[in-house]
């Protein structure tokens, strides 16, 4: 591991140190690399790749995600409950246009329910035909089931937007809960949400109709067998999720899978998580983010991930969250032109990906989903201090093992500082509100208790029978 | 003096700051680390040695009275130093250099207040009789008014240290536990410290019972300054800087009773006329007073050696707490407005939900008081709230009652943590014996309360909510989850509590759910018992 004379810590700590004696923020120190570059001189205007969709649509590669807006604190709004700052949304909006983008996909629930407004008012300042809206029926909560609520749902995203006519309409994340099939039926089938969607198609409302899959693959496969002329489907596609959704998750289906029944009905695939929500671009694991550096220095794992999502040809956008210019910046970077990835280079990312799953993360991307959890705990937070210290190294079960005073102690900071303790895993009660709701299909219950009992082995013992 | 040494002022000077340093030390880390070298100078305090039964350190303390005099209140209690700090701080300015001078002694002033303490600590009215008590007051000064600042300095090292991935600093949390505690501190400190600027020693001579108790002996003491009349040219100087305003150079005589031996005056005569040296057989009818077979005053008048004296107070106290009911407990909010925690209709994402603060539940009349207190009895006669317990408390569970007779003296309370089974640090730092040392292993045995159920309250009976999480949380698998019918009419699971087996740790109070008085909390025992 240390073949160096100074690891990563230690060179950090020498020149984090010499930063806080200048008076330098150590802050912003990860987006260093390519984002140097900066600017928009380098920026490659018409220069975007676009594919085509079913109806002749030109669709950018790169499609705007809102679900990552930024606010006045200076995050994303997932993360905070800051204002989200739209003179920011509409400047980065106006950045992104300029530049060739014109998909831009959000959701009635996105950013506690202000997305849609938030695009709506960036996007009114701009002709009509030079963009796509996608939006989503997210009738997700079992109160809003019923027909009525759906339509509310439904009609309201027209006033928020500010449109007559929503040019891409998604089923919302099709084959989550914890009965998929059950959930699906009563959202869009028994309510007749569906035959109303495809009728609201026809009439030109609606210009393309299609769906968002997550979990039970019978889902994805009714919806597919259904006869209904879907006009796309948006599928989570990244090189970890190519082949290995299954060890992410066991009820996680291949993205292979996924693209090629896509693929057999000529049905274009729209791209989420081609990042699998950060995780890619900050690629915390030391190992597997020396291969790609050692592959290409200068190039970021965002890079790298948004070409291997962008690669297939049946792909028709992939959806980026960008919160700050510098994201925006080098997605159209990468997009302007595509270069798609050759046999070598999909090589080495599958053995990127191997690499990450050689160490037991829990797939958490930090979409909070299944937040706010009614007893307070916060549940992205917890994963990813503890996905931070699998990568790390930190996460040692063993006594007898020499690293285990230090990374005991690094693990128990570190968990207080990143999760109040009134939030931490040993107050989750397990009534599971909150595993229907991922994504990802992470048991939540189940990984709060192992995390629990870890943290409590590391309190009772301190390991000073080793030492 | 003979040139070329070094004076004893200077020797008392540097002894006294590594002592003040160590003390001050002691209370405000928050590690766990500090304790285990450093926790014996608080047993070495008079007042917490009497009431631990420390015989050998009460022995000890009062034979170097009688033989140095009371050096003790100037190199040993962390008050009686930090009144010097102070005063030597109000004599800084030219025209106050020479501001002290002779006054009688108030003696009259100096009994009563004994007086008045001993009778206090006997009958078991602490909270009034520790307010004066010299080392318990600095360590309320010390916890509640220098450790805030102390930690808000870590804290911003912590800070810094988050950002450099380093794990060196971690933060801690600022917080008055007790709002009269603090006040009480607060106050404390401002009398003193004005006392101290203005006059020197003016509280050790007048209010301090350990000042007052050594003043007996030292006062006989066979070392002690005494003044060469053939040499003293009544000059007035050594008067005018005796911070303890002892000495009467008119009658060229020193008041050895206040006395605290800082040997300023012998630095400041320029004539060398004051010696600190041995007085043997010049009172040779007083020596046999001091040593061994020391009195004590008690409040009926009759004398007895301190070590017994300090046991018939425990048994007196033991008695009279046990008798004392409470009737002005805090009055506690009906259980019935606790409202319990509903999950939500989820319909966006993100955000957080809102935490209810906790309330304090009915604890019964016996405060709950860490393992090792032997009994609330034990622990209420003995606690002086000197708070150490309370900053070592790594998991918040400590903090000092609002309760009138057990005012500044801790309780438990498991809204930010709960009494954790590995941690013995309060036990190993009392140095009055009120917790007396444990190992982890003897903990996971001693009861010092147990767990009641609230049916009302809790979720799975409640609504039907699946929790178990206090059956999950108990370190002593003393809570099982049993089957009842729940509110519709299904199976629903709830705990049972095995009270034989619950020590009373209050690891199921701090993770229910249930805001804002948790669905399951701890009652206090009168005497812990081993199970």
């Amino acid at each position: 591991m240390s073949e160096n004379k100074y690891n990563r810590r230690e060179f950090m700590k020498i020149t984090g140190a010499a930063a806080a004696v200048m008076g330098l923020a150590a802050a912003g120190c990860s987006d260093k690399e390519t984002r140097s570059r900066g600017g928009t001189m380098d920026l490659p205007t018409g220069e975007m790749t676009y594919r085509t969709a079913k109806n002749g649509d030109k669709i950018s590669l790169l499609g705007f995600g809102m679900m990552r807006l930024p606010t006045t604190d200076n995050r994303s709004a997932r993360e905070t409950d800051g204002e989200i700052d739209q003179e920011m949304v509409n400047s980065l909006i106006d950045e992104a246009l300029k530049y060739g983008v014109n998909y831009f996909d959000t959701s009635p629930a996105y950013c506690k329910g202000k997305s849609e407004a938030s695009l709506g008012i960036a996007l009114k300042r701009h002709p009509r035909d030079k963009y796509f809206i996608a939006t989503k029926l997210s009738n997700f909560a079992e109160s809003t089931w019923s027909r009525e609520e759906s339509m509310k749902i439904y009609e309201n995203s027209f006033k928020e937007l500010q449109v007559d006519v929503i040019d891409y309409m998604l089923l919302h994340g099709i084959g989550m809960g914890e009965d998929g099939m059950k959930v699906f039926n009563a959202r869009y089938i028994d309510n007749g949400m569906l035959d109303f969607l495809l009728e609201e198609r026809k009439k030109g409302k609606i210009r393309n109709l299609g769906f968002s899959y997550h979990g039970d693959i019978a889902v994805f496969d009714h919806a597919l067998a259904m006869d209904v002329d879907w006009d796309f489907v948006q599928i989570q596609l990244n090189y970890v999720d190519w082949k290995h959704a299954k060890e992410v998750n066991e009820r996680n289906t291949n993205a292979e899978y996924l693209y090629a029944e896509l693929e057999k009905r000529n049905i274009p695939a729209i791209i989420m998580e081609p990042l699998l929500g950060g995780r890619l671009a900050r690629l915390e694991n030391r190992r597997a983010l020396n291969k790609l550096k050692a592959a290409d220095p200068e190039a970021t794992p965002a890079i790298w991930a948004m070409r291997y999502a962008g690669s297939p040809n049946g792909v028709l956008t992939v959806l980026s969250g960008m919160t700050f210019r510098e994201h925006l910046r080098e997605n159209l970077r990468t997009y302007s032109p595509l270069k798609t990835l050759s046999k070598q280079e999909l090589d080495l990312l599958e053995d990127v990906a191997q690499t990450m799953l050689s160490y037991k993360t829990i797939p958490c991307n930090t979409c909070q989903y299944c937040m706010p959890c009614p007893y307070g705990l916060d549940i992205p937070s917890i994963f990813v201090h503890y996905n931070k210290c699998v990568n790390e190294e930190k996460y040692i079960t063993e006594q007898t093992d020499d690293k285990y005073v230090q990374a005991r102690r690094e693990f128990l900071i570190g968990y207080d500082r990143s999760v109040p303790r009134l939030r931490q895993a040993d107050h989750c009660i397990g009534c599971n509100q909150c595993s229907p709701h991922c994504p990802q299909r992470i048991d939540i219950p189940e990984e709060m208790r192992k995390i629990d009992r870890f943290v409590e082995m590391l309190k009772r013992n301190d390991g000073k029978l080793n030492s | 003096m003979k040139k070329g040494m070094v004076s004893l002022k200077k020797i008392r000077i540097i002894i006294a700051a590594l002592m003040f340093a160590a003390v001050t030390l002691l209370f405000l880390d928050f590690t766990g680390v500090i304790h285990e070298w450093l926790s014996w100078i608080a047993k070495i305090q008079f007042l917490p040695a009497l009431l631990a039964l420390n015989v050998v350190i009460v022995i000890a303390l009062l034979l170097i009275t009688a033989v140095f005099g009371r050096i003790y209140c100037s190199i040993i209690c962390p008050l009686g130093i930090m009144q010097d700090i102070i005063a030597w701080f109000g004599t800084l300015r030219k025209k106050n250099r020479n501001k002290y001078h002779y006054t009688k002694a108030k003696n009259i002033l100096r009994y009563v207040v004994l007086g008045v303490f001993a009778v206090l600590m006997i009958a078991g009215i602490h909270s009034i009789a520790i307010l004066i008590a010299p080392y318990s007051a600095y360590g309320r000064i010390a916890q509640n008014l220098f450790s805030p600042i102390y930690n808000a300095g870590n804290n911003i090292l912590a800070f810094w240290a988050e950002r450099l991935d380093s794990y060196t600093f971690y933060p801690a949390e600022v917080w008055i536990r007790s709002v009269p505690t603090f006040i009480i501190a607060l106050v404390t400190f401002i009398v003193i410290a004005v006392l101290a600027y203005r006059g020197g020693r003016t509280w050790c001579n007048t209010i301090c019972p350990v000042g007052t108790l050594l003043g007996f002996i030292s006062k006989y003491s066979l070392f002690k300054p005494v003044i060469n009349k053939d040499k003293c040219i009544h000059c007035h100087l050594c008067e005018k800087r005796c911070k303890a305003a002892c000495i009467n150079s008119d009658s060229q005589t020193i008041d050895t009773s206040r006395c605290v031996a800082c040997m300023n005056c012998i630095e400041n005569c320029h004539h060398g006329a004051i010696q600190y040296k041995c007085t043997w057989g010049r009172k040779p009818a007083k020596q046999d007073e001091t040593a061994e077979n020391v009195n004590i005053k008690t409040s009926d008048g009759k004398s007895q050696t301190s070590e017994e004296s300090a046991e018939t107070n425990r048994s007196v106290l033991t008695d009279n707490v046990s008798t004392a009911r409470r009737g002005f407990l805090m009055s506690l909010p009906a259980l019935a407005v606790s409202s319990v925690a509903m999950a939500e209709d989820k319909l966006t994402d993100g955000g957080m939900a809102e935490l209810k603060p906790r309330q304090r539940p009915d604890r019964g009349e016996f405060s709950l008081v860490p393992a090792g207190a032997r009994s609330f009895g034990n622990f209420s006669a003995r606690c002086t709230g000197c708070q150490l317990c309370v900053t070592k408390c790594p998991n918040g569970v400590l903090r000092p009652s609002t309760s009138l007779l057990n005012l500044m003296q801790p309780e438990m309370s498991f809204d930010k943590g709960f009494c954790r089974p590995e941690c013995t640090r309060c036990s190993e730092v009392c140095p009055t014996g009120a917790i007396q040392s444990i190992k982890p292993f003897e903990k996971s045995g001693i009861q010092i309360g147990h767990a009641v159920w609230l049916k009302s309250l809790c979720l799975p009976a409640a609504d039907g909510t699946k929790c178990g999480n206090c059956s999950r949380h108990c370190p002593n698998g003393a809570i099982e989850m049993i089957e009842i019918d729940g509110p519709k009419g299904e199976k629903v699971e709830v705990p049972s509590v095995d009270t034989e087996r619950c020590i009373g740790c209050g690891a199921c109070e701090y993770v229910c759910p249930v805001r804002p008085i948790s669905a399951i909390h701890i009652v206090g025992h009168e005497v812990h018992k081993e199970i």
